[in-house]
């Protein structure tokens, strides 16, 4: 990695220098304040840098170099699908006939986009078990509120104003608790077994006439498979709740269960996780929703039909919750996750949850002799490890994950699911090779004997990071979230 | 199966399978309910070469009408603007959109450093103390300020111009049902808030006004009256802005705005067909700890080095859980990065250069469509876009125009039953003069058939 520490872009900054190539202007110049009121004009310029574009290709690109993505080194962050990002996707996406269109264009004039979107829905359709998709959702996040909003609209439909309250396992992402929140909803936290599954008997006990639904993602956070699943949405059935399943890990389970025929009612996925969209540093996503058609009333607005002359948006949905997203979702992302269900086909899509569950299985058992290993079964895509052993010699998971810094990895997912005290969440995705998995179980054995004989290495580590560990007590007490330019001191 | 993305080798896999523990990879998913499980494969297209699929994409794009080969004077939210060729090589560096969230910052710095640029630039534009590191969209992002402004004045009644963009507007009712918020919407008067109505419905129960910069109909509005207004009950000034309009428009950070949020599209986003774009949201110190989604800010590591992280994570759904600020967790960190260098590449000259055009631009247009003898009905301040009024449907207008090779403007009529038969014209920097005079040639010569 890049060691030198890299200014801000407006430390490096030279009044005059220009990094961009505009066109004369072709009409008559007119004084601004001819057209605008006085009141209405900038006074104080906006403090943007100026370079030339050789400049700042060698400003990104040196941050570039101080940044690891997939395309770095291996990324085994559990709960994240942190799997190769095909550069077909890439190419496909920035076709001008894609890249370059208006979402307000004459439907006519976007035909083609519409049927990309109108067979990534049915595709979507035919992966989760559901009726119906919608591809408005921006994110997972997202996805999860949007379903929320319509159980609500579908319970209020009924006359059901009373179903105020939603179940979320202790086990579950933070965006559930979260998204149902924003959807209006109270949360009511049932417990995991001992076995790391939804505990039963505290589900029978919690759910009522006030249930609204239940959010589960299956496999788990931890990994293992909610092997009573059909009793879960059989209880939340019964008091006449509705089941959601968070897509975030789908992609264990691809060609293998479906969650409409497990019981549930809704899904959102991840685009880019299962289907390739990159994280892209945090974003854009894309989180589709599936529903049965019960719920398919309640679908956000305008929804894509297919009719003998072509595809168009319908907007006369009455019962619809409304529009979540300007547009129809992340069209971009949608456009590279279609380009990669169309290069894997049926027997890849199969393959890729195989070869990612068979990865995960592999790295549990070489790394159990060597950290504690909480549930012990099969996992699916992902487990979760405990760095419990390892605590007890002065060392934390936190000093696991920065000593993994120093071997080129990204260090798995920590302190997370909630349950798992000094959690390890370790999903390697199917596109990683047995020597690249092989060669990480090698550093994690390493570490964990130095946790045994020279724990102050792993304590200390980073070592060979571009910054050691950040005051992030610091950062959060005395915010700095902008660059200031320094006032020029008057010259003695 | 042998694919591409696929490394596992027969042999590979039954080393693997040895060190499980199991004969076959079946075992490792018997815990799946026998009657639910899924046999065989999907009934989806099956799998094709990498070439042949490139082909077939390529026809399918195709069929698409693009901004590259029309020319477009549809804006309405989302606008053809000149993006600096660089943008598209910094994002296409894989360092960047590869990597997940900067949880890892030792690992993470260009990612961090880079967004906390992303966040300065845009409180410079906007003139508020700080941003975070990007929303959805613009409209998301107004939705966001509105439950935010309910949650810290405790009222439950938010004032939404009619002049917000339709689309926008839908977005925030959506929202404000999940929050028991209501929504009351400001009428017009000469295409802008009116403001003598406005502060006959502002109220002490009133959370916050909403109002657009410039609006959906290409004027400007009046921020600084509108922020006065609600602040004598106490409630919160929003405004979403156009961030190119900020270049040369008094910044609502200057007119008593407590949130501006918006879109970034027009700094190096493409239209894609309506996303990804960007959003963003500014806001004023006092709020900080209120605000939705991430936040880069400064720090220094063991050794005393400048270093960036996440912070002020405390609002965050993974820390809070229900009790979160929002519940965003993925972002438009790529489009912020786009933006930021479409920000640095226009550089302080630059973005006034082009918000300059567009505005002179839009001038000439609008004379020359009075000179032909269109009704452009509202004459207040605008910026790049003017409503037109046409004989007949616009409907019709834009077919013909179509056939020309112009993309027409939006038609009004579709959102405001009053403004059947005009349209919306958006003026950027792209569009030449040349155009600009065949665009209304062509409507002049439908209009006097």
């Amino acid at each position: 990695m890049h060691k030198e520490n890299q200014p801000l872009v407006f430390e490096l900054s030279k009044e005059g220098r220009v990094g961009y190539s505009l066109s004369e202007l072709d009409v008559p110049e007119v004084e601004l304040s001819s057209i605008l009121p006085t009141e209405f004009i900038r006074q104080e310029e906006a403090e943007l840098p100026e370079l030339s574009e050789l400049d700042i290709m060698r400003h990104y690109t040196a941050l570039s170099r101080r940044n690891h993505g997939v395309d770095s080194g291996f990324y085994p962050l559990g709960s994240c699908t942190m799997k190769y990002n095909p550069k077909i996707n890439e190419s496909v996406a920035r076709f001008p006939g894609f890249a370059n269109i208006h979402p307000l264009q004459d439907e006519k004039t976007v035909q083609g986009a519409l049927a990309l979107m109108y067979d990534l829905q049915q595709q979507l359709v035919e992966i989760t078990g559901m009726d119906e998709v919608t591809l408005q959702p921006a994110a997972g996040a997202h996805g999860e509120w949007t379903a929320l909003r319509m159980i609500r609209a579908f319970h209020e439909a009924n006359g059901d104003y009373q179903r105020t309250k939603v179940i979320v396992p202790d086990s579950a992402h933070g965006t559930n608790p979260a998204s149902a929140s924003v959807a209006g909803f109270n949360i009511v936290t049932v417990k995991s077994d001992e076995n790391g599954l939804v505990d039963l008997e505290d589900l029978r006990k919690v759910v009522g006439s006030d249930t609204a639904a239940l959010m589960l993602t299956n496999p788990n956070t931890l990994g293992l498979f909610e092997e009573h699943i059909l009793e879960i949405a059989e209880i939340i059935h019964g008091v006449g709740g509705k089941v959601y399943y968070d897509g975030a890990n789908l992609n264990a389970v691809m060609s293998k269960v479906r969650p409409g025929d497990m019981g549930f009612d809704c899904v959102h996925l991840n685009l880019h996780k299962t289907f390739t969209g990159p994280h892209g540093g945090g974003g854009p996503g894309s989180g589709p929703v599936g529903v049965k058609t019960d719920m398919i009333p309640f679908l956000p607005k305008p929804v894509l039909v297919k009719t003998a002359d072509g595809y168009h948006f319908d907007g006369d949905r009455p019962q619809s919750i409304g529009r979540v997203k300007p547009y129809y979702g992340n069209f971009g992302i949608n456009v590279r996750a279609y380009t990669y269900i169309r290069s894997m086909g049926p027997d890849g899509l199969k393959a890729v949850t195989e070869n990612a569950v068979i990865n995960a299985n592999y790295m549990m058992r070489r790394l159990q002799p060597y950290y504690e290993l909480p549930y012990d079964r099969h996992c699916k895509h992902e487990f979760v490890l405990s760095g419990s052993r390892q605590k007890k010699l002065g060392v934390r998971t936190l000093d696991i994950a920065k000593r993994l810094l120093d071997f080129g990895y990204h260090p798995p997912t920590t302190y997370f699911p909630l349950n798992v005290e000094e959690g390890l969440m370790i999903e390697p995705t199917e596109t990683e090779s047995k020597e690249t998995l092989d060669a990480f179980c090698d550093a994690m054995i390493q570490i964990a004997k130095e946790a045994e004989e020279t724990p102050e290495i792993v304590q200390e580590a980073p070592h060979t990071t571009v910054i050691k560990r950040l005051d992030e007590t610091r950062a959060a007490r005395h915010p700095v979230l902008r660059y200031v330019k320094p006032t020029e001191t008057a010259e003695i | 199966m042998k694919h591409r993305y696929l490394p596992m080798t027969e042999q590979d896999q039954q080393e693997m399978l040895k060190v499980i523990g199991v004969s076959s990879v079946d075992e490792l998913f018997a815990d799946i309910p026998e009657k639910v499980r899924f046999k065989g494969e999907y009934h989806i297209k099956p799998a094709k070469s990498e070439s042949a699929l490139l082909k077939e994409l390529t026809q399918l794009a195709k069929q698409n009408a693009n901004s590259d080969e029309y020319i477009s004077f549809l804006g309405a939210g989302v606008y053809d603007h000149y993006k600096p060729v660089i943008v598209d090589h910094v994002i296409s560096r894989s360092e960047f959109y590869t990597a997940y969230t900067p949880y890892q910052p030792e690992i993470s710095q260009g990612e961090l450093q880079a967004i906390f640029e992303f966040q300065t630039m845009i409180a410079e534009l906007t003139g508020m103390d700080l941003a975070n590191s990007s929303m959805y969209d613009g409209g998301t992002a107004l939705a966001e300020a509105g439950m935010l402004a309910a949650g810290q004045t405790r009222r439950k009644k938010i004032l939404v111009s009619e002049a917000i963009h339709p689309i926008s507007q839908d977005v925030v009712k959506t929202y404000a049902y999940g929050q028991s918020i209501d929504i009351v919407n400001v009428p017009l008067k000469d295409g802008v808030t009116d403001l003598e109505a406005l502060n006959t419905l502002i109220d002490k129960e009133t959370a916050a006004v909403m109002v657009q910069y410039p609006n959906f109909y290409g004027q400007i509005e009046n921020v600084q009256a509108v922020s006065d207004a609600i602040h004598a009950v106490k409630g919160l000034s929003i405004v979403s802005a156009n961030p190119l309009a900020l270049a040369i428009l008094t910044p609502p950070g200057k007119m008593g705005a407590d949130i501006t949020v918006g879109d970034a599209q027009p700094f190096g986003i493409p239209e894609s067909f309506g996303g990804p774009h960007c959003g963003y949201f500014a806001t004023t110190s006092k709020l900080m700890r209120k605000v939705p989604g991430r936040l880069v800010g400064e720090t220094v590591d063991e050794e005393g080095r400048r270093g960036y992280v996440l912070t002020l994570q405390a609002r965050e759904q993974h820390i809070r859980r229900e009790k979160a600020t929002s519940n965003i967790c993925s972002n438009q960190a790529l489009n912020a990065l786009a933006a930021s260098v479409a920000m640095t590449a226009l550089g302080k000259k630059g973005v006034q250069e082009m918000a300059k055009q567009n505005i002179l631009k839009t001038h000439y247009a609008k004379t020359a469509f009075e000179k032909a003898g269109f009704k452009v009905p509202f004459q207040g301040a605008h910026f790049n876009e003017i409503v037109v009024k046409v004989d007949g449907s616009v409907e019709a207008v834009n077919n013909t125009l179509f056939e020309k090779g112009i993309i027409g403007g939006f038609d009004l009529g579709k959102v405001s039953p009053e403004l059947q038969g005009h349209i919306l014209i958006a003026v950027t920097e792209q569009r030449t003069k040349e155009e600009i005079d065949a665009l209304v040639q062509e409507m002049g010569a439908l209009q006097h058939a």
